[in-house]
C-alpha cells in the first residue's frame, strides 16, 4: 500500500515552527485588544431580557394582595408536581385566595406552564435566577418569599401581552 | 317489545319511557341539565333537543314520549346547530368564573362547553349582573350569576325533600332563584342539591372553598349517621377527609343522603382529640406506651379476674368483623356478660332515609352475637352488677358509655379494671385503665348490616401508620401517586391506629391461635362459616351494592358505577 497522505501529517512549512508561533500569537495580540465580553459575576449581575424564565413568583398587587384566586390550575400542569396551592374563602370580590402557595425549587424544571396556564397573570417567570438552599425544607417556597410587587414585574407582564 | 332508532341503532324501549329515557338504558348519552331520572320533567334547558323523522321541528328528548318505529338523529346537522346555540344562549350571561367556582372539574356546563359548545361568544356587551353571595340556608350558599335556571332544586325539595322551599322570581335573564318570605332552605337534605345542581350556583358551606376535586381521592364507603347505610364516596386529601357525596344504590338510598349523615360523620376522623397509639392509666394520667406493652398489660390484667366479674361491650358503631372477634374473644375467656348499647333517638325518622337507630351495625352486631351468652346478662344488668361491685372489669369496644351521664361516669370509675377501644378520647377513654386506638370505619376493611339486613361493605380510605395507599391497594389521588416523603402534600397526619379485630387478635394472640387473623377478609371467611345467617358469602359477593341477607345467590354481586348526575 502506497503510503497515504494523513490530516495530521504536517507541511514544511509548518515543520518550521517559528511561523506557526507568530500567527497563533497575532491571533492573541489581536484579541487583546478587542472589548471583552466576560462578564465579572457575581460582581456584575447578569440582568436577563424579559422573555428569560427564571424561578416563578406571584404577582402581589399595589394594595398589598395577592392576584392570584388559587384555581390550582398552576398545580395541575406542573409536569413535576412542584406547586401545592390551598384556597379558602375571602370577603373580597374574587372570593377565593390562596391560604398556602408553595413551591417546591428542587421539583421545579422552569418550563413556564403554571404562567402560561394561568387565568389571571398571577404566577409569571421572573429574572431571579439565583437560587441557593442547603436543605429540601429551604427549597419549598411559600408565599412570603413568592410574592413579588407587581411594579417589579413590569417587564414580563409585558411580555407576556405582547407575545403570549 | 316496542323499538325505535337512535343514531341507526335500533333499540327497544319499554312503553311510557320518553327518548332520553331510551338512550339512557341503552348508553347512547343525550345531553341535558335540567332533566334528571329521580325528578319531574321540566323542559325549560332545552340542551336534549334532538331530531325525530316526521316531525317539522327539533323536539326535547327528554319529555317527548318514545313509539314503536320512531328515528331519532342526535348527531344530524341540524340537532349540533341548534345544541350549539342553546349552549351559546347559556354562556351569554354565566360567568367565566370557573378559576373561583368550586364546581370546576364536576361542571356539566364546564363539560358541555367543551363537547357541545362553539368556542367562542358573540356577545360583546356586558353580562347580567346579580348577587354572588345568598345565604339560602345554614348549609348552602347560592351565587345567582351562576344559575342556569334548570329548576332542578326545586323540584328536589318539592319532590324528593318534600318540603317546598324554593321558588323562581322575576323574568327572562333576571329570573333567580329564592327562598319563601321568611323562610329558610333548611330541610334535612338540602345538601343533595348541592349534587344535582349542573354548575356551580348551588355549594356547600362546608366543602366550598377548601380544595380542587381533582386533588382528592374517592373511596366507596357507607354512612354510619344511622342504620339507613347510605352508599357514599370518601373524599379525601393529603391523608384528610374533606367531604362526603352519596352514592347509587337503587336499594338503600337511590342517590341521596341527608345533610347530618354528610356532615356529622367524618370531621372527628381528622380531630385533635384522635387517639394515637395505646395508652396506659400510670398513676392517674394516661400515658402512651408500645403496643406490646399495651398487650401484654391488658392481658395479664384481664386474667386476673374470674370470668364472671368481666363484661364485655361491644358497638353497633364497630363492623361485623370486630363484634365477632370481640365474641370469640370473651367466648375464650369464658366471660358471658356481652352486650352493646342501642343509640336511638325516638321520633327522629322520616319517609325518606333518616332512621331512629343512630348506628349503621345493629341488626350486625346481633348476628355477630352481641347478646348475652347462656347465663350472661345484658347491658342494664351489667350495669347494676358494677354499681353491686359484682363486675369488676368491664371491657368496651368503640362505644362511649358515658357521654354526658354524671352518674355513669362515677359507676364506671369504681371498675378495677377498664379497657376500652376508642377512636376519640371520649369520657369512657378518659377514664380507662387501657385504652386502644381504634381505627374509624374509614381507615378499615368491613362490612355492616343496615336496618334492611342488607349487608354492604366499607374500604379504608384514610391511611394509618400501619397502612400504605400503594401497598394496601387504596384509592390515591395523582398526589398520592406520584408524591415522596419529602413532599408537604405527603405528610397529611396518619394516626397509630388498629380496627378493633386486629387489636382482639393480637391481643388474644399469645394464647389463642383460633382468633389469629391477619386481614378483614380472613375474619369474614370466619365468620361466613360460623354465622348461618352469612353462610357462603364471599368478601366479593357483596360487590358495591351489598347483599340483602337470607336472598344471597351466587353471582349475585353488583357494582354499579354512580353516573346520575
Amino acid at each position: 500500500m502506497p503510503d497515504k497522505k494523513r490530516k495530521k501529517d504536517l507541511t514544511f512549512a509548518q515543520k518550521l515552527y517559528l511561523p506557526e508561533i507568530f500567527k497563533g500569537l497575532a491571533l492573541t495580540f489581536k484579541s487583546m485588544l478587542k472589548p471583552s465580553v466576560t462578564m465579572e459575576y457575581p460582581e456584575v449581575k447578569f440582568v436577563p431580557p424579559a422573555a428569560y424564565r427564571g424561578r416563578p413568583v406571584l404577582v402581589e398587587e399595589k394594595d398589598g394582595t395577592e392576584r392570584c384566586v388559587a384555581c390550582g390550575l398552576c398545580s395541575r400542569v406542573c409536569p413535576a408536581l412542584a406547586i401545592e396551592v390551598q384556597p379558602e374563602e375571602t370577603e373580597l370580590e374574587k372570593e377565593r385566595y390562596p391560604k398556602l402557595f408553595e413551591i417546591n425549587m428542587i421539583r421545579c424544571i422552569f418550563c413556564g406552564f403554571c404562567e402560561e396556564v394561568c387565568p389571571e397573570e398571577a404566577i409569571v417567570m421572573s429574572k431571579d435566577y439565583e437560587l441557593v438552599f442547603t436543605s429540601r425544607e429551604d427549597a419549598i417556597y411559600g408565599k412570603d418569599k413568592l410574592l413579588v410587587p407587581v411594579d417589579q414585574l413590569k417587564d414580563r407582564l409585558e411580555f407576556l401581552r405582547n407575545f403570549k | 317489545m316496542p323499538k325505535l332508532t337512535i343514531d341507526e341503532k335500533e333499540i327497544e324501549f319499554k312503553q311510557g319511557q320518553t327518548i332520553i329515557e331510551a338512550g339512557k338504558d341503552n348508553g347512547i348519552e343525550i345531553p341535558h341539565f335540567c332533566w334528571h331520572p329521580k325528578l319531574s320533567i321540566s323542559g325549560n334547558c332545552r340542551v336534549c333537543l334532538v331530531e325525530v323523522e316526521k316531525m317539522p321541528k327539533l323536539v326535547i328528548a327528554c319529555s317527548t314520549l318514545a313509539s314503536d318505529g320512531m328515528v331519532v338523529h342526535t348527531q344530524s346537522e341540524k340537532t349540533i346547530k341548534a345544541r350549539n346555540a342553546v349552549m351559546e344562549f347559556f354562556l351569554i350571561n354565566h360567568p367565566l368564573d370557573c378559576p373561583i367556582c368550586d364546581e370546576a372539574g364536576e361542571c356539566k356546563l364546564q363539560d358541555y362547553a367543551y363537547s357541545h359548545g362553539v368556542g367562542e361568544s358573540r356577545f360583546d356587551e356586558e353580562k347580567v349582573h346579580k348577587r354572588k353571595r345568598v345565604e339560602l340556608g345554614p348549609r348552602i350558599m347560592f351565587d345567582a350569576e351562576r344559575c342556569i335556571s334548570c329548576s332542578r332544586c326545586i323540584r328536589f325539595s318539592d319532590e324528593i325533600a318534600k318540603e317546598n322551599q324554593l321558588t323562581f322570581v322575576k323574568r327572562g335573564d333576571r329570573v333567580t332563584i329564592t327562598t319563601f318570605p321568611g323562610e329558610s332552605f333548611d330541610n334535612p337534605y338540602t345538601l343533595n342539591t348541592v349534587d344535582i345542581c349542573p354548575v356551580g350556583a348551588l355549594t356547600s358551606l362546608d366543602w366550598r372553598f377548601k380544595t380542587r376535586v381533582w386533588e382528592t381521592s374517592s373511596t366507596e364507603s357507607v354512612c354510619i349517621g344511622c342504620s339507613r347505610g347510605c352508599n357514599t364516596e370518601i373524599w379525601v386529601r393529603n391523608n384528610k377527609i374533606l367531604r362526603l357525596t352519596p352514592r347509587q344504590n337503587e336499594e338503600v338510598n337511590e342517590t341521596w343522603m341527608c345533610d347530618h349523615g354528610r356532615l356529622n360523620t367524618f370531621k372527628f376522623v381528622n380531630e385533635e382529640d384522635r387517639v394515637d397509639g395505646p395508652h396506659l392509666n400510670k398513676n392517674g394520667e394516661l400515658v402512651k406506651v408500645e403496643w406490646n406493652e399495651a398487650y401484654s398489660t391488658a392481658f395479664k390484667k384481664l386474667k386476673e379476674f374470674k370470668p364472671g366479674e368481666i363484661a364485655f361491650i361491644g358497638s353497633a358503631y364497630a363492623t361485623n368483623e370486630d363484634n365477632y372477634a370481640l365474641v370469640k374473644f370473651a367466648k375464650s375467656l369464658g366471660v358471658t356478660n356481652i352486650d352493646f348499647l342501642r343509640h336511638t333517638i325516638p321520633g327522629d325518622q322520616d319517609d325518606i332515609l333518616i332512621r331512629e337507630d343512630k348506628t349503621p351495625n345493629t341488626v350486625g352486631a346481633l348476628l355477630m352475637g352481641v347478646k348475652p351468652l347462656a347465663g350472661g346478662n345484658g347491658s342494664k344488668q351489667i350495669i347494676e352488677l358494677i354499681r353491686s361491685n359484682k363486675i369488676k372489669a368491664l371491657y368496651v369496644m368503640e362505644d362511649d358509655l358515658i357521654g354526658d351521664d354524671s352518674e355513669m361516669e362515677k359507676l364506671l370509675s369504681k371498675l378495677n379494671l377498664l379497657i376500652v377501644h376508642a377512636s376519640n378520647f371520649n369520657k369512657t377513654a378518659q377514664l380507662a385503665h387501657v385504652v386502644f386506638p381504634a381505627s374509624t370505619y374509614a381507615e378499615k376493611h368491613g362490612t355492616f348490616v343496615n336496618f334492611q339486613n342488607r349487608i354492604q361493605r366499607i374500604k379504608p380510605a384514610v391511611a394509618t401508620e400501619e397502612m400504605d395507599r400503594t401497598l394496601d391497594g387504596m384509592s390515591q389521588s395523582r398526589w398520592d401517586k406520584f408524591g415522596s416523603k419529602y413532599d408537604r402534600w405527603m405528610q397529611g397526619k396518619k394516626f397509630d391506629a388498629n380496627p378493633s379485630w386486629k387489636i382482639i387478635s393480637r391481643l388474644s394472640g399469645q394464647s389463642n391461635q383460633q382468633l389469629k387473623y391477619d386481614t378483614a377478609d380472613d375474619v369474614f371467611e370466619d365468620i361466613a362459616k360460623s354465622v348461618t345467617e352469612l353462610k357462603s358469602l364471599d368478601l366479593d359477593d357483596l360487590g358495591n351494592q351489598g347483599v340483602e341477607l337470607g336472598s344471597q345467590k351466587v353471582g349475585s354481586a353488583k357494582t354499579v358505577n354512580s353516573e346520575l348526575s
